[in-house]
């Protein structure tokens, strides 16, 4: 029961990786630095390990475990403590994190290489598991939120990782700004639930949810707009719709950035938090929809921007906000399992993806335009092979770990309790268009002619450092769905199983399960074999294959006889230049006109200065008296005296 | 033997003190400003010794020691920068001597 007892000691090792590497990093040598990054994260994942192994012997009564630490804060009734809890979906989210970052750490040794700043970055590496493995362990809302908060600033700091870059710097500041916005609803959906349950303790609040009589229960308008208020926070944290912006112009950070956090771990805070938030949840039906509304709007148009984009880290980027949509739509429409499936599912080869596309850049000499690609293929062949598998993960093809996790989420959307059939159609053509960019990416990359200088650009396959982390995540892609297989013929869910206790220990009573329908395993396997899902991924290979295989010339003549939506896409829906006209300008023209003019400038400077100038003018009166003249200095003198003794004698009657 | 009553006195004190003071005000030379300066200081001594003698008390007359000893050092240093001063610039005319300003 070491680890269980100790739980801080998982979050405390990167915490002091970071500190080291941050602290004293300068000198230290690369083997230095890596060995204390690395070994920090390894030793946490190995403390995972461990964790698991005592969580398993961990009796089912005493799930999920708490241990508070220490009083945080106390003010009145409201009370925090450091307090770290484990459950399943905590399990499943740790091993996620740290597993991920662990092979991001290698992957970094590698690729960041020759840049300057080295033990900086790996600092900063540490510093955001940290903090993404508080926000993962907290017992409390507000804890939970320090982590929040703490990864925020971690992506902003890693996405400004080159801060000479102008580009760099501006979305850095956007991912923090955008976030930010959704984090004011999160903060205000946090006092509300304070108010509404005088309590910020994950059990506290749950169990008041599950033991209140129906005369006592909490209102559903209040937990509705709980609800909302902390799925805002999920909204920007997630880039949903429609605070998504930022996240692919975070791709201006260093590609292991993008594969941690902006693919594996922060981005799917938000899917953590609604998960760990599900008895709220399940208790209100409108935030419910409204979550599932999100969500598959975002995954369908998401997906739609990825179809053109042209620079590969842009197109894994939408594809990312797309999948954060699916899990969403999962969690909304009551299959919380299955969207927690999906975000495990996803860090495997969403993170693959983006580390595969570091190599690929790293062949091209930096270059990310897919145009300039083409036959890489035969050059670096385990990058090739491996973005291979993810692609066929992602795109939802039988026996990959993406095919099972969203194959769950668009049955539970078409059969679920909470079944609605548009966000269904949406999911599935979205699936179709995932499928459609993501072999257009794989095309256009590896096969075809080259269509770069080989005389300038010496494409070549990445050192072992950064192949190793790819093949080991590449097989996680592959079997990592397993965990579902024996369903599709009949058998035990085994992570809906090992997530169970979780989604159901605080959930509302049921209104009666609906009697399971008995199948015939081969039924249901052929069933999800040949179901929509399956059949739109594969139309989608197809077509992706006759546009930039069969007859390259298709797309162009495509986009030209369909010029107005081309271009609409193209310039991603001109989102980017509506909030631009009309939030940013008007801020700028409040901010500009009304705060910096009239109010710095007219009142605040005004006040001031008008109080010095007051000052100077009549000083510069005043100094007319010290004229130089001795006897004028005599004559005032005289009439002070003067004055003194009238004053003396008259009004101050000191006359005997 | 009739007592020169005390009020003679401080009307003379005040007297001489008024005339030091328009001298001072109203003179231009630098050392009969001295010279004013120096009869305001005796003019205050008559008074405070009038006053010790009519309450019979010394006070008045250690002070008047004090205003002594300090009215001579008073004058070495000032008779010393009237020197430097009419070395320097030529001139005791006060007027002519404004540099002490803004």
């Amino acid at each position: 029961m070491f680890i269980l007892d100790h739980l801080w000691i998982i979050i405390a090792l990167p915490l002091v990786g970071s500190a080291i590497n941050g602290l004293l990093g300068k000198n230290f040598s690369k083997t230095v630095v890596n060995s204390v990054g690395i070994g920090s994260i390894a030793l946490a994942f190995l403390a995972f390990v461990e964790l698991v192994r005592e969580f398993a012997q961990l009796p089912a009564e005493q799930i999920p475990w708490v241990k508070p630490y220490f009083t945080w804060i106390t003010a009145g009734q409201f009370k925090v403590d450091f307090s770290l809890q484990v459950d399943q979906l905590t399990i499943v989210m740790l091993g996620v994190v740290t597993f991920v970052s662990l092979l991001v750490h290698v992957y970094s040794t590698g690729y960041m290489a020759h840049e300057e700043g080295y033990y900086r970055f790996f600092s900063y590496l540490n510093l955001f598991v940290f903090f993404m493995l508080t926000l993962v362990l907290a017992a409390n809302v507000v804890l939970m939120f320090v982590g929040w908060e703490g990864v925020g600033l971690c992506s902003y700091l890693l996405i400004g990782f080159w801060f000479l870059k102008q580009s760099a710097i501006s979305a850095g500041k956007k991912a923090f700004i955008t976030t930010r916005i959704g984090d004011f609803g999160f903060t205000i959906g946090i006092l509300l639930l304070f108010w509404t349950f005088k309590s910020v303790d994950f059990g506290t609040i749950f169990k008041q949810l599950a033991s209140a009589q129906p005369a006592a229960a909490v209102p559903t308008g209040i937990l509705t707009t709980i609800c909302l208020l902390l799925f805002t926070g999920a909204i920007g944290k997630s880039a949903q719709l429609p605070l998504y912006v930022w996240l692919p112009d975070a791709m201006e950070g260093p590609t292991p950035v993008s594969a941690l956090i902006h693919a594996a771990t922060m981005v799917t805070a938000g899917v953590y938090m609604v998960a760990r938030m599900n008895p709220l949840f399940s208790r209100a039906p409108i935030a419910m929809f409204v979550v599932a509304l999100i969500g598959a709007l975002t995954a369908f148009y998401a997906a739609t921007i990825g179809l053109v984009q042209t620079d590969i880290k842009k197109v894994l980027a939408y594809s990312t906000v797309s999948q954060l949509g699916y899990m969403f739509l999962g969690l909304g429409v009551g299959a919380y399992a299955s969207g927690v499936f999906h975000l495990m599912t996803h860090a495997f080869f969403k993170g693959l993806l983006f580390l595969a596309a570091g190599s690929v850049i790293h062949a091209m000499g930096g270059d990310q335009e897919m145009p300039h690609m083409g036959g890489l293929r035969s050059k670096i062949p385990i990058t090739f092979w491996t973005m291979f598998i993810a692609t066929f993960a992602i795109a939802g093809i039988p026996g990959f770990a993406g095919f099972f996790s969203k194959d769950e989420i668009l049955e539970a959307a078409r059969s679920g309790p909470n079944a609605n059939i548009w966000l269904w159609l949406l999911g599935l053509i979205g699936a179709g268009l995932t499928s459609f960019y993501m072999f257009r990416l794989i095309f256009l990359t590896f096969f075809g002619e080259p269509r770069y200088d080989e005389h300038k650009v010496h494409v070549h396959e990445s050192p072992s450092n950064m192949t190793v982390p790819l093949i080991l995540l590449a097989i996680l892609a592959t079997v990592g769905g397993w965990v579902a297989a024996p369903h599709l013929v009949g058998g035990t869910e085994y992570f809906d199983k090992f997530l169970h206790p979780v989604f159901t220990m605080y959930a509302p009573a049921a209104v009666e399960a609906p009697p399971e329908t008995v199948e015939a395993p081969g039924m249901m396997l052929l069933h999800a074999l040949a179901g929509y899902p399956v059949l739109i991924a594969l139309a989608g290979l197809l077509l992706a294959w006759w546009f930039y295989i069969k007859s390259p010339q298709t797309p162009k003549k495509l986009a030209d006889s369909l010029r107005a939506p081309y271009t609409l896409i193209l310039h991603k829906y001109y989102v980017d230049e509506l909030y631009n006209a009309a939030i940013i300008q008007p801020l700028l023209w409040i901010s500009t006109n009304v705060l910096w003019h009239v109010m710095d400038e007219g009142v605040i400077d005004g006040t001031v200065n008008g109080v010095a100038r007051v000052a100077r003018e009549s000083g510069s009166e005043l100094r007319e008296i010290q004229s130089g003249n001795a006897r004028s200095y005599a004559t005032w003198v005289v009439i002070g005296a003067v004055g003194v003794t009238v004053l003396m004698l008259g009004l101050w009657g000191m006359v005997r | 033997m009739s007592i020169v009553p005390i009020s003679y006195y401080l009307v003379l004190s005040a007297i001489l003190f008024g005339l030091a003071i328009v001298a001072f005000v109203f003179k231009r030379n630098i050392i009969t400003i001295f010279m004013a300066i120096e009869l305001m200081l005796n003019a205050v001594n008559l008074a405070f010794v009038a006053f010790a003698r009519a309450h019979n008390q010394l006070d008045g007359l250690v002070f008047v020691f004090f205003v002594i000893v300090v009215a001579a050092a008073e004058s070495a240093v000032g008779l010393a920068i009237i020197i430097t001063l009419y070395q320097n610039r030529q001139t005791l005319n006060i007027e002519r001597i404004n540099l002490l300003k803004f």
